[in-house]
Protein backbone atom coordinates (compact mmCIF):
# COMPACT_ATOMS: atom_id res chain seq x y z
CA UNK A 1 0.00 0.00 0.00
CA UNK A 2 3.15 2.14 -0.52
CA UNK A 3 1.03 4.76 -3.25
CA UNK A 4 -2.05 4.11 -1.84
CA UNK A 5 -1.58 5.87 1.78
CA UNK A 6 0.03 8.77 -0.16
CA UNK A 7 -2.51 9.12 -2.68
CA UNK A 8 -5.10 9.12 0.12
CA UNK A 9 -3.11 11.78 1.88
CA UNK A 10 -2.52 13.53 -1.30
CA UNK A 11 -6.26 13.73 -2.92
CA UNK A 12 -7.85 13.80 0.69
CA UNK A 13 -10.73 16.10 -0.66
CA UNK A 14 -11.73 13.38 -2.76
CA UNK A 15 -11.17 10.14 -0.92
CA UNK A 16 -12.88 12.31 2.36
CA UNK A 17 -15.90 13.10 0.01
CA UNK A 18 -16.13 9.03 -0.84
CA UNK A 19 -15.69 8.15 2.59
CA UNK A 20 -18.47 10.66 3.27
CA UNK A 21 -20.80 9.14 0.98
CA UNK A 22 -19.89 5.61 2.66
CA UNK A 23 -20.49 6.87 6.31
CA UNK A 24 -24.00 8.64 4.97
CA UNK A 25 -25.00 4.78 3.46
CA UNK A 26 -23.63 2.99 6.60
CA UNK A 27 -25.44 5.58 9.03
CA UNK A 28 -28.52 4.71 6.87
CA UNK A 29 -28.17 1.12 7.08
CA UNK A 30 -27.25 0.42 10.35
CA UNK A 31 -30.12 2.98 11.56
CA UNK A 32 -32.40 0.99 8.77
CA UNK A 33 -31.06 -2.30 10.48
CA UNK A 34 -31.86 -1.37 14.22
CA UNK A 35 -35.30 -0.26 12.98
CA UNK A 36 -36.02 -3.32 11.40
CA UNK A 37 -34.95 -5.34 14.57
CA UNK A 38 -37.14 -3.02 16.99
CA UNK A 39 -39.92 -3.43 14.94
CA UNK A 40 -39.60 -6.98 14.33
CA UNK A 41 -39.59 -7.44 18.40
CA UNK A 42 -42.27 -5.28 18.87
CA UNK A 43 -44.10 -7.63 16.49
CA UNK A 44 -42.86 -10.78 17.67
CA UNK A 45 -41.01 -10.56 21.31
CA UNK A 46 -44.22 -12.33 22.68
CA UNK A 47 -43.89 -15.20 20.41
CA UNK A 48 -39.77 -15.56 21.06
CA UNK A 49 -40.08 -15.26 24.42
CA UNK A 50 -42.38 -18.44 24.18
CA UNK A 51 -40.21 -21.66 25.97
CA UNK A 52 -41.62 -24.15 22.70
CA UNK A 53 -40.34 -24.71 19.56
CA UNK A 54 -43.28 -25.45 17.43
CA UNK A 55 -46.76 -23.68 17.04
CA UNK A 56 -49.45 -25.55 15.92
CA UNK A 57 -52.50 -23.27 13.70
CA UNK A 58 -55.66 -24.26 12.48
CA UNK A 59 -55.05 -25.38 8.70
CA UNK A 60 -55.38 -22.34 6.52
CA UNK A 61 -57.72 -22.82 3.36
CA UNK A 62 -55.38 -22.58 0.36
CA UNK A 63 -54.23 -19.81 -0.88
CA UNK A 64 -54.31 -18.30 2.67
CA UNK A 65 -51.49 -17.55 5.18
CA UNK A 66 -51.10 -19.19 8.18
CA UNK A 67 -52.43 -15.80 10.83
CA UNK A 68 -53.01 -16.04 15.16
CA UNK A 69 -55.85 -13.51 13.87
CA UNK A 70 -57.60 -16.20 12.04
CA UNK A 71 -56.71 -19.65 13.65
CA UNK A 72 -58.97 -21.30 15.61
CA UNK A 73 -58.48 -24.67 17.17
CA UNK A 74 -60.83 -27.00 19.35
CA UNK A 75 -60.17 -26.55 22.67
CA UNK A 76 -58.81 -30.41 22.99
CA UNK A 77 -56.24 -29.44 20.52
CA UNK A 78 -53.99 -29.26 22.85
CA UNK A 79 -54.51 -32.79 24.86
CA UNK A 80 -54.61 -34.24 21.42
CA UNK A 81 -51.37 -32.89 20.29
CA UNK A 82 -49.54 -33.76 23.36
CA UNK A 83 -50.95 -37.15 23.02
CA UNK A 84 -48.80 -37.51 19.77
CA UNK A 85 -45.37 -39.19 19.79
CA UNK A 86 -42.48 -36.76 19.55
CA UNK A 87 -44.67 -34.13 21.40
CA UNK A 88 -43.03 -33.44 25.33
CA UNK A 89 -45.87 -30.77 25.84
CA UNK A 90 -48.68 -29.09 24.38
CA UNK A 91 -50.25 -25.74 25.78
CA UNK A 92 -53.11 -24.44 24.27
CA UNK A 93 -53.00 -20.31 23.51
CA UNK A 94 -55.45 -17.24 23.27
CA UNK A 95 -54.62 -14.69 21.36
CA UNK A 96 -56.60 -11.47 20.91
CA UNK A 97 -56.45 -7.65 21.54
CA UNK A 98 -58.38 -5.83 24.12
CA UNK A 99 -58.16 -2.72 25.68
CA UNK A 100 -56.92 -1.99 28.95
CA UNK A 101 -58.87 0.72 31.26
CA UNK A 102 -56.63 1.60 34.45
CA UNK A 103 -57.86 4.33 36.14
CA UNK A 104 -58.12 6.80 33.58
CA UNK A 105 -56.15 5.65 31.51
CA UNK A 106 -56.44 3.52 28.28
CA UNK A 107 -54.44 0.73 26.30
CA UNK A 108 -54.55 -1.58 23.52
CA UNK A 109 -52.92 -4.81 24.43
CA UNK A 110 -53.02 -8.50 22.96
CA UNK A 111 -53.87 -10.97 25.41
CA UNK A 112 -52.59 -13.88 25.67
CA UNK A 113 -54.03 -16.87 27.65
CA UNK A 114 -51.80 -19.89 28.14
CA UNK A 115 -50.07 -21.85 30.26
CA UNK A 116 -48.67 -19.56 33.24
CA UNK A 117 -45.37 -22.15 32.74
CA UNK A 118 -45.40 -20.22 29.00
CA UNK A 119 -45.30 -16.76 30.63
CA UNK A 120 -42.19 -14.90 31.28
CA UNK A 121 -39.93 -14.65 34.04
CA UNK A 122 -42.07 -12.93 36.84
CA UNK A 123 -40.01 -9.47 38.02
CA UNK A 124 -42.38 -9.22 41.08
CA UNK A 125 -45.44 -10.80 42.28
CA UNK A 126 -46.40 -14.56 41.10
CA UNK A 127 -47.98 -16.17 38.51
CA UNK A 128 -52.02 -15.59 38.26
CA UNK A 129 -55.05 -17.92 39.12
CA UNK A 130 -58.38 -17.17 37.85
CA UNK A 131 -59.36 -13.66 37.93
CA UNK A 132 -55.67 -12.20 37.93
CA UNK A 133 -53.31 -11.42 35.12
CA UNK A 134 -49.40 -10.50 34.26
CA UNK A 135 -48.15 -7.59 32.75
CA UNK A 136 -45.31 -6.81 31.41
CA UNK A 137 -43.02 -4.01 32.62
CA UNK A 138 -43.48 -1.20 30.32
CA UNK A 139 -47.39 -1.20 30.76
CA UNK A 140 -47.04 -1.70 34.40
CA UNK A 141 -44.91 1.78 34.30
CA UNK A 142 -46.93 3.44 32.17
CA UNK A 143 -50.23 3.10 33.96
CA UNK A 144 -48.48 3.01 37.35
CA UNK A 145 -49.36 -1.02 38.23
CA UNK A 146 -48.15 -3.15 40.98
CA UNK A 147 -49.36 -6.43 42.12
CA UNK A 148 -52.75 -5.97 43.58
CA UNK A 149 -53.70 -3.56 41.04
CA UNK A 150 -57.24 -3.47 39.04
CA UNK A 151 -58.15 -3.23 35.66
CA UNK A 152 -60.65 -3.53 32.95
CA UNK A 153 -60.29 -5.68 30.74
CA UNK A 154 -63.09 -6.10 28.35
CA UNK A 155 -65.67 -5.39 30.83
CA UNK A 156 -64.71 -7.38 33.94
CA UNK A 157 -62.30 -6.31 36.01
CA UNK A 158 -58.62 -8.35 36.60
CA UNK A 159 -56.02 -8.32 39.36
CA UNK A 160 -52.67 -7.74 38.48
CA UNK A 161 -51.14 -10.51 40.48
CA UNK A 162 -47.24 -10.14 38.62
CA UNK A 163 -45.07 -8.12 36.86
CA UNK A 164 -43.09 -9.99 33.93
CA UNK A 165 -40.41 -8.59 31.46
CA UNK A 166 -41.72 -6.44 28.38
CA UNK A 167 -42.93 -8.16 25.59
CA UNK A 168 -44.93 -7.15 22.53
CA UNK A 169 -47.09 -8.91 19.87
CA UNK A 170 -48.36 -6.82 16.37
CA UNK A 171 -46.82 -4.01 18.52
CA UNK A 172 -48.83 -3.82 21.80
CA UNK A 173 -47.98 -4.55 24.94
CA UNK A 174 -48.83 -8.11 26.30
CA UNK A 175 -51.18 -9.27 28.74
CA UNK A 176 -50.75 -12.79 30.24
CA UNK A 177 -53.57 -14.37 31.72
CA UNK A 178 -54.97 -18.28 32.41
CA UNK A 179 -56.22 -19.60 29.18
CA UNK A 180 -59.83 -20.22 30.87
CA UNK A 181 -60.20 -16.21 31.98
CA UNK A 182 -58.83 -15.59 28.23
CA UNK A 183 -62.13 -17.79 27.21
CA UNK A 184 -64.29 -16.42 29.55
CA UNK A 185 -63.44 -12.81 27.79
CA UNK A 186 -63.67 -14.31 24.59
CA UNK A 187 -66.42 -15.95 25.20
CA UNK A 188 -65.39 -19.38 23.36
CA UNK A 189 -64.33 -22.58 24.41
CA UNK A 190 -61.29 -22.49 21.36
CA UNK A 191 -57.93 -21.67 21.01
CA UNK A 192 -56.06 -19.75 18.76
CA UNK A 193 -53.13 -22.37 18.73
CA UNK A 194 -50.99 -24.69 20.19
CA UNK A 195 -47.47 -24.11 21.69
CA UNK A 196 -45.87 -27.29 21.14
CA UNK A 197 -42.11 -28.63 22.53
CA UNK A 198 -41.44 -31.21 20.23
CA UNK A 199 -42.76 -31.50 16.91
CA UNK A 200 -46.22 -33.70 16.18
CA UNK A 201 -45.78 -34.03 12.69
CA UNK A 202 -48.63 -34.15 10.42
CA UNK A 203 -51.79 -33.74 12.24
CA UNK A 204 -55.22 -33.45 9.91
CA UNK A 205 -57.05 -29.92 10.60
CA UNK A 206 -53.84 -28.47 12.20
CA UNK A 207 -50.14 -26.92 10.41
CA UNK A 208 -47.35 -27.00 12.54
CA UNK A 209 -44.50 -24.64 11.93
CA UNK A 210 -41.77 -23.91 13.65
CA UNK A 211 -41.64 -20.86 16.53
CA UNK A 212 -39.09 -18.97 13.88
CA UNK A 213 -41.84 -19.24 11.25
CA UNK A 214 -44.65 -18.50 13.27
CA UNK A 215 -43.47 -14.61 13.60
CA UNK A 216 -44.88 -14.79 9.76
CA UNK A 217 -48.57 -15.97 11.62
CA UNK A 218 -47.95 -11.95 12.90
CA UNK A 219 -50.30 -9.59 11.27
CA UNK A 220 -47.93 -7.27 9.04
CA UNK A 221 -44.78 -8.78 10.25
CA UNK A 222 -43.81 -10.60 7.30
CA UNK A 223 -44.24 -7.19 4.91
CA UNK A 224 -42.60 -5.04 7.46
CA UNK A 225 -39.87 -7.24 7.61
CA UNK A 226 -39.84 -7.51 3.59
CA UNK A 227 -39.71 -4.02 3.18
CA UNK A 228 -37.43 -2.51 5.50
CA UNK A 229 -35.24 -5.13 4.25
CA UNK A 230 -35.71 -4.48 0.74
CA UNK A 231 -34.55 -0.71 1.65
CA UNK A 232 -31.04 -1.88 3.25
CA UNK A 233 -30.80 -4.54 0.17
CA UNK A 234 -31.31 -1.18 -2.26
CA UNK A 235 -28.39 0.93 0.03
CA UNK A 236 -26.07 -1.54 0.18
CA UNK A 237 -26.75 -1.75 -3.46
CA UNK A 238 -26.46 1.73 -4.41
CA UNK A 239 -23.43 1.93 -1.97
CA UNK A 240 -21.65 -0.87 -4.49
CA UNK A 241 -22.59 1.74 -7.24
CA UNK A 242 -21.33 4.45 -5.65
CA UNK A 243 -17.98 2.81 -4.46
CA UNK A 244 -17.53 1.21 -8.35
CA UNK A 245 -17.80 4.33 -9.80
CA UNK A 246 -15.68 6.23 -7.74
CA UNK A 247 -12.78 3.62 -8.33
CA UNK A 248 -13.49 3.33 -12.17
CA UNK A 249 -13.00 7.32 -12.56
CA UNK A 250 -9.87 7.08 -9.86
CA UNK A 251 -8.17 4.14 -11.87
CA UNK A 252 -8.91 5.85 -15.60
CA UNK A 253 -7.14 8.94 -13.86
CA UNK A 254 -4.51 7.40 -12.81
CA UNK A 255 -3.95 4.85 -15.84
CA UNK A 256 -0.66 7.14 -16.57
CA UNK A 257 1.04 6.88 -13.10
CA UNK A 258 -0.27 2.99 -13.22
CA UNK A 259 1.71 2.23 -16.20
CA UNK A 260 4.94 4.20 -15.22
CA UNK A 261 4.49 1.72 -11.56
CA UNK A 262 4.32 -1.04 -14.09
CA UNK A 263 7.07 0.01 -16.01
CA UNK A 264 9.62 0.18 -13.15
CA UNK A 265 9.04 -3.54 -12.63
CA UNK A 266 5.82 -3.85 -10.43
CA UNK A 267 3.63 -6.83 -10.94
CA UNK A 268 0.20 -7.00 -12.04
CA UNK A 269 -0.61 -8.05 -8.32
CA UNK A 270 1.24 -5.18 -7.00
CA UNK A 271 -0.81 -2.68 -8.05
CA UNK A 272 -4.26 -4.52 -7.65
CA UNK A 273 -3.26 -5.12 -3.50
CA UNK A 274 -2.18 -1.50 -3.53
CA UNK A 275 -5.58 -0.48 -4.96
CA UNK A 276 -7.33 -3.11 -3.23
CA UNK A 277 -5.67 -1.96 -0.19
CA UNK A 278 -6.98 1.76 -0.75
CA UNK A 279 -10.52 0.70 -1.33
CA UNK A 280 -10.18 -0.79 2.00
CA UNK A 281 -8.88 1.41 4.14
CA UNK A 282 -11.39 4.11 2.27
CA UNK A 283 -14.47 1.29 3.34
CA UNK A 284 -13.48 0.39 6.88
CA UNK A 285 -12.58 4.22 8.03
CA UNK A 286 -16.23 5.77 5.85
CA UNK A 287 -18.11 2.86 7.48
CA UNK A 288 -16.58 3.08 11.07
CA UNK A 289 -17.65 6.22 11.28
CA UNK A 290 -20.96 5.93 9.41
CA UNK A 291 -21.34 2.96 12.18
CA UNK A 292 -20.26 5.45 15.32
CA UNK A 293 -22.70 7.56 14.18
CA UNK A 294 -25.68 5.50 13.40
CA UNK A 295 -24.97 4.11 17.10
CA UNK A 296 -25.63 7.12 18.82
CA UNK A 297 -28.40 8.30 16.98
CA UNK A 298 -30.01 5.15 17.57
CA UNK A 299 -29.10 5.20 21.18
CA UNK A 300 -31.33 8.45 21.58
CA UNK A 301 -34.17 6.64 18.71
CA UNK A 302 -34.32 4.12 21.41
CA UNK A 303 -35.93 6.26 23.63
CA UNK A 304 -38.97 6.82 21.19
CA UNK A 305 -39.43 4.02 18.82
CA UNK A 306 -38.34 0.45 18.19
CA UNK A 307 -35.01 -0.01 17.73
CA UNK A 308 -32.89 -2.62 18.77
CA UNK A 309 -29.04 -1.20 19.09
CA UNK A 310 -26.67 -3.93 19.60
CA UNK A 311 -23.40 -5.81 18.36
CA UNK A 312 -25.06 -7.02 15.50
CA UNK A 313 -27.41 -4.23 14.12
CA UNK A 314 -24.18 -2.32 14.51
CA UNK A 315 -21.47 -4.76 13.32
CA UNK A 316 -23.17 -6.43 10.52
CA UNK A 317 -24.75 -3.76 8.67
CA UNK A 318 -20.93 -1.85 8.67
CA UNK A 319 -19.11 -5.40 7.33
CA UNK A 320 -21.58 -6.09 5.02
CA UNK A 321 -20.73 -2.39 4.00
CA UNK A 322 -17.17 -2.97 3.72
CA UNK A 323 -17.53 -6.39 1.76
CA UNK A 324 -19.98 -4.68 -0.88
CA UNK A 325 -17.84 -1.80 -1.25
CA UNK A 326 -15.08 -3.51 -1.80
CA UNK A 327 -17.13 -6.35 -4.13
CA UNK A 328 -17.61 -2.78 -6.41
CA UNK A 329 -14.28 -1.77 -6.14
CA UNK A 330 -12.75 -5.11 -6.81
CA UNK A 331 -14.54 -4.71 -10.03
CA UNK A 332 -13.10 -1.57 -10.69
CA UNK A 333 -9.73 -1.41 -9.67
CA UNK A 334 -9.49 -4.85 -11.57
CA UNK A 335 -8.25 -2.70 -14.56
CA UNK A 336 -5.13 -2.05 -12.96
CA UNK A 337 -3.99 -5.32 -13.73
CA UNK A 338 -4.65 -4.16 -17.61
CA UNK A 339 -2.59 -1.37 -18.18
CA UNK A 340 -0.28 -1.42 -20.25
CA UNK A 341 3.53 -0.13 -19.16
CA UNK A 342 4.43 0.61 -22.55
CA UNK A 343 2.03 4.23 -22.02
CA UNK A 344 4.56 5.30 -20.07
CA UNK A 345 6.78 5.54 -22.91
CA UNK A 346 4.36 7.52 -24.57
CA UNK A 347 2.44 5.34 -26.70
CA UNK A 348 -1.24 6.20 -27.19
CA UNK A 349 -0.87 9.61 -25.93
CA UNK B 1 27.66 -6.21 -23.87
CA UNK B 2 25.59 -5.34 -21.08
CA UNK B 3 22.25 -5.02 -23.90
CA UNK B 4 22.63 -6.96 -26.87
CA UNK B 5 19.69 -7.24 -29.59
CA UNK B 6 20.49 -9.08 -33.23
CA UNK B 7 17.80 -9.16 -35.61
CA UNK B 8 15.18 -7.63 -34.55
CA UNK B 9 11.76 -7.28 -35.95
CA UNK B 10 8.74 -5.74 -34.50
CA UNK B 11 5.67 -5.35 -36.19
CA UNK B 12 2.07 -4.09 -35.12
CA UNK B 13 -1.26 -4.72 -36.32
CA UNK B 14 -2.25 -1.46 -38.51
CA UNK B 15 -5.89 -1.73 -39.82
CA UNK B 16 -5.97 -5.17 -42.17
CA UNK B 17 -1.94 -4.95 -42.27
CA UNK B 18 0.66 -4.99 -40.17
CA UNK B 19 3.36 -2.12 -39.39
CA UNK B 20 6.88 -2.54 -39.33
CA UNK B 21 8.28 -0.68 -36.47
CA UNK B 22 11.68 -2.31 -36.26
CA UNK B 23 13.29 -4.12 -39.22
CA UNK B 24 16.04 -6.14 -38.34
CA UNK B 25 17.99 -4.10 -35.77
CA UNK B 26 21.32 -4.42 -33.97
CA UNK B 27 22.44 -2.99 -31.12
CA UNK B 28 25.72 -3.29 -29.07
CA UNK B 29 25.67 -1.23 -26.05
CA UNK B 30 29.01 -1.94 -23.49
CA UNK B 31 28.73 -1.02 -19.68
CA UNK B 32 30.05 2.53 -19.03
CA UNK B 33 28.74 3.41 -22.92
CA UNK B 34 26.33 6.04 -23.65
CA UNK B 35 24.04 5.95 -27.04
CA UNK B 36 22.21 8.14 -28.54
CA UNK B 37 19.59 7.03 -30.77
CA UNK B 38 17.91 9.71 -33.04
CA UNK B 39 15.43 10.02 -35.77
CA UNK B 40 12.05 10.91 -37.03
CA UNK B 41 9.22 10.64 -35.04
CA UNK B 42 7.46 7.72 -35.79
CA UNK B 43 10.82 5.89 -36.70
CA UNK B 44 10.76 3.51 -34.31
CA UNK B 45 12.82 5.25 -31.41
CA UNK B 46 10.33 4.81 -28.87
CA UNK B 47 9.97 1.09 -30.12
CA UNK B 48 13.82 0.19 -29.73
CA UNK B 49 13.32 1.23 -25.86
CA UNK B 50 10.10 -0.52 -25.46
CA UNK B 51 11.70 -3.93 -26.85
CA UNK B 52 15.13 -3.56 -25.34
CA UNK B 53 13.54 -2.84 -21.87
CA UNK B 54 10.84 -5.80 -21.84
CA UNK B 55 7.96 -3.80 -21.96
CA UNK B 56 7.20 -5.52 -25.53
CA UNK B 57 8.44 -8.72 -26.73
CA UNK B 58 10.19 -8.80 -30.46
CA UNK B 59 8.41 -10.70 -33.43
CA UNK B 60 11.85 -11.91 -34.14
CA UNK B 61 15.52 -11.67 -33.13
CA UNK B 62 16.94 -11.61 -29.72
CA UNK B 63 17.52 -9.52 -26.99
CA UNK B 64 19.89 -9.86 -23.81
CA UNK B 65 19.79 -7.84 -21.03
CA UNK B 66 22.84 -8.11 -18.79
CA UNK B 67 23.27 -11.61 -20.13
CA UNK B 68 19.87 -12.40 -20.24
CA UNK B 69 18.07 -13.68 -22.96
CA UNK B 70 14.75 -12.21 -22.80
CA UNK B 71 12.93 -15.03 -24.85
CA UNK B 72 13.49 -17.14 -22.10
CA UNK B 73 11.76 -15.08 -19.47
CA UNK B 74 7.75 -14.99 -19.14
CA UNK B 75 5.54 -11.84 -17.96
CA UNK B 76 6.70 -12.44 -14.40
CA UNK B 77 10.06 -12.61 -15.10
CA UNK B 78 10.44 -9.64 -17.32
CA UNK B 79 8.56 -7.92 -14.83
CA UNK B 80 11.45 -8.73 -12.25
CA UNK B 81 14.16 -8.43 -14.91
CA UNK B 82 12.91 -4.42 -15.25
CA UNK B 83 13.00 -4.39 -11.57
CA UNK B 84 16.18 -5.39 -10.96
CA UNK B 85 18.25 -4.41 -14.06
CA UNK B 86 16.80 -1.97 -15.70
CA UNK B 87 16.63 1.77 -15.56
CA UNK B 88 13.62 3.95 -17.50
CA UNK B 89 13.59 7.48 -17.49
CA UNK B 90 10.31 8.48 -19.59
CA UNK B 91 9.47 11.87 -20.88
CA UNK B 92 8.66 14.88 -19.05
CA UNK B 93 9.72 12.93 -16.17
CA UNK B 94 6.41 11.09 -15.56
CA UNK B 95 6.53 11.21 -11.78
CA UNK B 96 3.51 10.53 -9.41
CA UNK B 97 1.96 13.39 -8.42
CA UNK B 98 1.14 12.22 -4.92
CA UNK B 99 4.69 11.27 -4.20
CA UNK B 100 7.54 13.06 -2.82
CA UNK B 101 10.99 13.38 -4.40
CA UNK B 102 12.25 10.86 -1.92
CA UNK B 103 8.69 8.58 -2.22
CA UNK B 104 9.59 8.49 -5.93
CA UNK B 105 12.62 6.27 -5.44
CA UNK B 106 11.61 4.85 -2.67
CA UNK B 107 9.07 3.23 -4.47
CA UNK B 108 10.88 1.66 -6.73
CA UNK B 109 12.88 0.12 -3.82
CA UNK B 110 9.16 -0.90 -2.23
CA UNK B 111 8.50 -2.86 -5.35
CA UNK B 112 11.78 -4.74 -5.82
CA UNK B 113 11.57 -5.39 -1.76
CA UNK B 114 14.76 -3.59 -0.40
CA UNK B 115 14.63 -3.06 3.42
CA UNK B 116 13.26 0.07 4.66
CA UNK B 117 16.93 1.80 5.83
CA UNK B 118 18.96 0.19 3.04
CA UNK B 119 16.27 2.30 0.82
CA UNK B 120 16.02 5.32 2.59
CA UNK B 121 19.62 5.80 2.51
CA UNK B 122 19.84 4.85 -1.26
CA UNK B 123 17.61 7.34 -1.88
CA UNK B 124 19.40 10.13 -0.16
CA UNK B 125 22.52 9.47 -1.58
CA UNK B 126 21.26 9.52 -4.80
CA UNK B 127 18.55 12.77 -4.19
CA UNK B 128 22.40 14.18 -3.23
CA UNK B 129 23.65 12.98 -6.65
CA UNK B 130 21.09 14.77 -8.80
CA UNK B 131 21.92 18.18 -6.56
CA UNK B 132 18.22 17.96 -4.99
CA UNK B 133 19.43 17.23 -1.32
CA UNK B 134 17.22 19.96 -0.70
CA UNK B 135 13.97 19.60 -2.49
CA UNK B 136 13.68 15.69 -0.90
CA UNK B 137 10.19 16.00 0.77
CA UNK B 138 8.33 18.11 -2.43
CA UNK B 139 6.14 16.88 -4.95
CA UNK B 140 6.29 17.27 -8.81
CA UNK B 141 4.44 20.66 -8.74
CA UNK B 142 6.79 22.20 -6.44
CA UNK B 143 9.52 21.02 -8.45
CA UNK B 144 10.94 23.14 -11.86
CA UNK B 145 10.77 20.69 -15.05
CA UNK B 146 14.47 20.18 -14.95
CA UNK B 147 14.40 19.40 -10.96
CA UNK B 148 11.53 16.95 -11.79
CA UNK B 149 13.76 15.44 -14.37
CA UNK B 150 16.66 14.45 -12.39
CA UNK B 151 14.43 13.24 -9.77
CA UNK B 152 13.49 10.57 -12.53
CA UNK B 153 16.68 9.87 -13.44
CA UNK B 154 17.35 9.08 -9.60
CA UNK B 155 14.51 7.17 -9.67
CA UNK B 156 16.03 5.20 -12.45
CA UNK B 157 19.13 3.93 -10.66
CA UNK B 158 17.43 3.35 -7.23
CA UNK B 159 17.60 -0.72 -8.92
CA UNK B 160 21.24 0.02 -9.42
CA UNK B 161 20.45 -0.90 -12.91
CA UNK B 162 22.95 -2.12 -15.64
CA UNK B 163 20.97 -0.78 -18.44
CA UNK B 164 19.60 2.65 -18.82
CA UNK B 165 16.90 3.26 -21.06
CA UNK B 166 16.27 7.01 -21.57
CA UNK B 167 13.19 8.61 -23.70
CA UNK B 168 13.55 12.24 -24.96
CA UNK B 169 14.48 13.52 -21.61
CA UNK B 170 15.08 16.81 -22.79
CA UNK B 171 11.94 17.07 -24.56
CA UNK B 172 9.77 19.84 -21.95
CA UNK B 173 13.12 21.79 -21.12
CA UNK B 174 15.02 24.70 -22.22
CA UNK B 175 18.47 24.22 -24.12
CA UNK B 176 20.37 25.00 -21.02
CA UNK B 177 18.93 22.23 -18.39
CA UNK B 178 18.77 19.98 -21.42
CA UNK B 179 21.79 20.23 -21.52
CA UNK B 180 22.66 19.51 -17.70
CA UNK B 181 20.19 16.87 -17.88
CA UNK B 182 22.38 14.67 -20.44
CA UNK B 183 25.63 15.73 -18.69
CA UNK B 184 23.94 13.79 -15.53
CA UNK B 185 22.88 11.10 -17.39
CA UNK B 186 26.38 11.09 -19.20
CA UNK B 187 28.13 11.17 -15.69
CA UNK B 188 26.27 8.03 -14.11
CA UNK B 189 27.10 6.24 -16.77
CA UNK B 190 30.49 6.86 -16.43
CA UNK B 191 30.39 6.56 -12.78
CA UNK B 192 28.21 3.30 -12.52
CA UNK B 193 28.59 1.83 -16.00
CA UNK B 194 25.30 1.60 -16.91
CA UNK B 195 24.91 0.81 -20.45
CA UNK B 196 22.63 3.94 -21.44
CA UNK B 197 20.55 4.22 -25.05
CA UNK B 198 19.26 7.56 -25.06
CA UNK B 199 16.94 8.50 -27.49
CA UNK B 200 16.44 12.35 -28.45
CA UNK B 201 15.47 14.65 -30.97
CA UNK B 202 17.84 17.08 -30.02
CA UNK B 203 21.08 16.79 -32.05
CA UNK B 204 22.90 19.22 -29.23
CA UNK B 205 23.26 16.49 -27.25
CA UNK B 206 25.18 13.65 -29.54
CA UNK B 207 28.36 15.20 -28.44
CA UNK B 208 28.10 14.00 -25.15
CA UNK B 209 27.44 10.55 -25.94
CA UNK B 210 29.79 8.27 -27.03
CA UNK B 211 28.10 7.00 -30.22
CA UNK B 212 24.96 8.05 -32.36
CA UNK B 213 22.86 6.22 -33.92
CA UNK B 214 20.23 7.27 -36.47
CA UNK B 215 16.65 4.83 -36.93
CA UNK B 216 14.53 6.01 -39.94
CA UNK B 217 11.50 3.44 -41.26
CA UNK B 218 12.44 1.50 -38.04
CA UNK B 219 15.77 0.41 -39.55
CA UNK B 220 18.80 1.66 -37.28
CA UNK B 221 21.90 2.74 -38.92
CA UNK B 222 25.35 3.46 -37.20
CA UNK B 223 26.60 6.59 -37.44
CA UNK B 224 29.37 8.81 -36.66
CA UNK B 225 27.38 11.71 -35.79
CA UNK B 226 29.09 14.76 -36.22
CA UNK B 227 26.36 16.93 -35.10
CA UNK B 228 27.20 18.96 -32.20
CA UNK B 229 30.75 16.96 -31.89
Amino acid sequence: MFIAWRDLRFAKGRFALLGGVIALMTLMVVLLTGLTAGLGAASVSAVEALPADHIAFQRPADGQETAFATSTLPGTAAAELAARPGVESAHGMGVSTARLNVGGGSDAVTLIGTDPSLYPEPESGTTPGDGGITVTADLAEDHGLAPGSTVELNGRTLTVTGIAATTTFNHLPVVYLPLATWQELAKTDTVTAVALTGDPGETPGTLTVTKEDAYGAVGGYSSEQGSLTLMRGLLLGVSVLIVGAFFTVWTMQRAGDLAIVRAIGASRGYLLRDALGQALAVLVLGSAVGGAVAAGLGALAARAVPFVLDAQTVGVPVASMIAVGLLGAAVCVRRTTTVDPLTALGAAR
Amino acid sequence: MTLAMTGVRLTYPDGERRLTALDDVALSVAPGEMVAVTGPSGSGKSSLLAVAGTLVTADAGSVEVDGVDVSTLDQKGRDRLRRGRIGFVFQQANLLASLTATDQLLLVAHVTGTSRDVARTRAAELLDYVGLSAKRGKRPHELSGGERQRVAVARSLMGSPAVLLVDEPTSALDAERGRAVVELLRDITRDRRTATVLVTHDLRHLGLTDRALVMRDGRLTEQEAAVGR
